[in-house]
């Protein structure tokens, strides 16, 4: 389960991954490579681990085998929607200084990654339990942007966003991948989207995973297979050739 | 009535690192924690009143021997937080009841008067501005380890360190108010500052703002209080800072 378009060492190397509960393993002899400067969608059903292996490749869980980043790899991470609660008095602002702080990244990265994000200063002054989901998520990645990150790592970061939001975050990551060379690592139920901006898929299942590029492995039977039922994606008429 | 100087100095310092520590305290949900942990210091005040040793000692060495073991426990079984505390500060009580005598052990739960030496002073000013060195340095990383332990992790924070670190902080800033406040009050002077900032402020500064002034209002007033109207200190320092935060519910209600 390799990917084999790639020349040099890549950005990311997992062999053998198992992650495990109470012994029960909820991963288990995972393998692939992610490429630099690539895109990795990893789908799945609910369950079937995919926010367990982001919080393993970010070192946050134990595992077995082996997760080896490239060297001097800078992780811009970005988890699943998160519990706030809603009169904590926490700003935008405060959130994003502290990772500006942490990371020793100056106000010019707050103010950038903020318009990359298309998050307005006024919405950052608020407490971050009052923001909408949409402008949350789009804090969330303007953080992960902030101290110039070599790889992303997105945990449904569309979740909660409305339609204009969903499509200014993907093509912002997209933008970035091609512009700034990142490594882009991203969990989604949204297959449209994986199709369109995916250089390659990781699909998980309990007992069944498949790794290659979407339009060759994305089938209606691997689909149906994977989530239990037919499944449809639409492609967007402007990505037609 | 007479001021004691050293009384004063004692209460601001005690009262800036009780409202920093508090903040993070209150945001991450500690407010059940903060009044557990102050009574681990029990038995080792009965031990010092035993060994002869200044009883405030005693306190400082059980509430860090209780934190390690509290974070220990937490660190090698799945057990929440709380269950670990709770089963940590019942054992504390029992133990610390049992070997401090009558009077002493009113004084050890409510706090006494008495005048503070010098060196008492100097000793608490010392513990607080570490405290309060700890938190304005540590800021950052306590900010996003509270909104996202992972994303804290990525930027290379060490989260179970951090932790530790706070809570061993805690401890201190419990061990500095429990001279006047004692174990069973002394939880309130960390909490209700900071919750009452907690309701009127929008921002982290804001929040650390008021936490601070509303805590130095009440230790300074508290003690202020007490000397005028001849009543522990640690009963009037906790009732004035109750009634900050009454008040803190009524502004609210009325915007």
């Amino acid at each position: 389960m390799r990917s084999s378009d790639e020349a040099g060492s890549p950005a990311l190397k997992v062999v053998n991954l198992s992650v495990g509960f109470d012994r029960i393993n909820v991963l288990e002899g995972l393998s692939f490579d992610v490429a630099h400067g690539s895109a990795l969608a990893i789908i799945g059903p609910n369950g079937a681990g995919k926010s367990v292996l982001a919080k393993a490749l970010i070192g946050a869980l134990p595992y077995e085998g082996t997760i080896q980043w490239e060297a001097n790899t800078k992780l811009g991470y970005v988890p699943q929607k998160l519990d706030i609660e809603r009169d904590l008095p926490i700003t935008g602002s405060d959130f994003l200084r502290a990772k500006a702080a942490v990371v020793r990244a100056s106000q010019v990265d707050i103010t950038n990654a903020l318009g990359l994000v298309g998050l307005k200063i006024e919405a950052v002054g608020k407490p971050i339990g009052a923001l909408s989901g949409g402008q949350f998520q789009r804090l969330l990645v303007a953080a992960a942007l902030i101290g110039h990150p070599t790889v992303l790592l997105l945990d449904e970061p569309t979740a909660g966003v409305d339609e204009p939001g969903q499509d200014t975050l993907n093509e912002t990551t997209e933008r970035l991948r091609k512009e700034r060379g990142l490594t882009i690592l991203f969990i989604s139920h949204d297959l449209s989207v994986v199709y369109q901006h995916a250089t390659n898929v990781l699909c998980l299942s309990r007992g069944h995973t498949c790794f290659g590029a979407p339009k060759r492995i994305l089938t209606p039977a691997l689909l149906a297979e994977l989530y239990g039922a037919p499944v449809a994606y639409h492609v967007h008429n402007d990505l037609r050739p | 009535m007479t001021f004691d100087p050293n009384a004063i100095a004692l209460s601001i310092g005690a009262g800036t690192a009780a409202g920093l520590v508090g903040c993070f305290a209150v945001m991450r949900r500690m407010t059940l924690a903060a009044d557990a942990i102050s009574h681990i210091a029990l038995p080792g005040i009965g031990l010092a009143i035993l060994l002869r040793v200044h009883p405030i000692l005693g306190g400082v060495a059980a509430l860090l021997v209780g934190t390690l073991l509290v974070w220990g426990i937490e660190g090698r079984t799945r057990l929440a937080t709380e269950t670990i505390i709770g089963v940590v500060f019942s054992t504390a009580l029992a133990v610390g009841s049992l070997i401090t005598s009558g009077d002493q052990l009113i004084e050890a739960l409510f706090g006494g008067v008495g005048h503070l030496t010098t060196l008492e002073a100097t000793l608490g000013l010392l513990l607080s501005l570490g405290v309060v060195v700890f938190i304005v340095s540590q800021r950052h990383r306590l900010v996003l380890a509270l909104v996202s332990p992972e994303i804290a992790h990525t930027t290379g924070i060490d989260v179970r360190r951090l932790n530790l670190f706070f809570l061993l902080v805690f401890a201190l800033t419990i061990a500095l108010g429990l001279r006047y406040l004692g174990v069973l009050l002394v939880g309130s002077l960390v909490i209700i500052p900071a919750a009452t900032a907690k309701r009127l402020a929008r921002s982290l500064r804001g929040m650390l703002v008021i936490s601070v002034g509303a805590s130095i209002a009440s230790t300074t007033l508290g003690t202020w209080l007490s000397l005028a109207l001849h009543r522990a200190p640690g009963s009037m320092i906790v009732l004035v800072a109750a009634g900050f935060f009454l008040l803190s519910l009524l502004r609210r209600s009325g915007n």
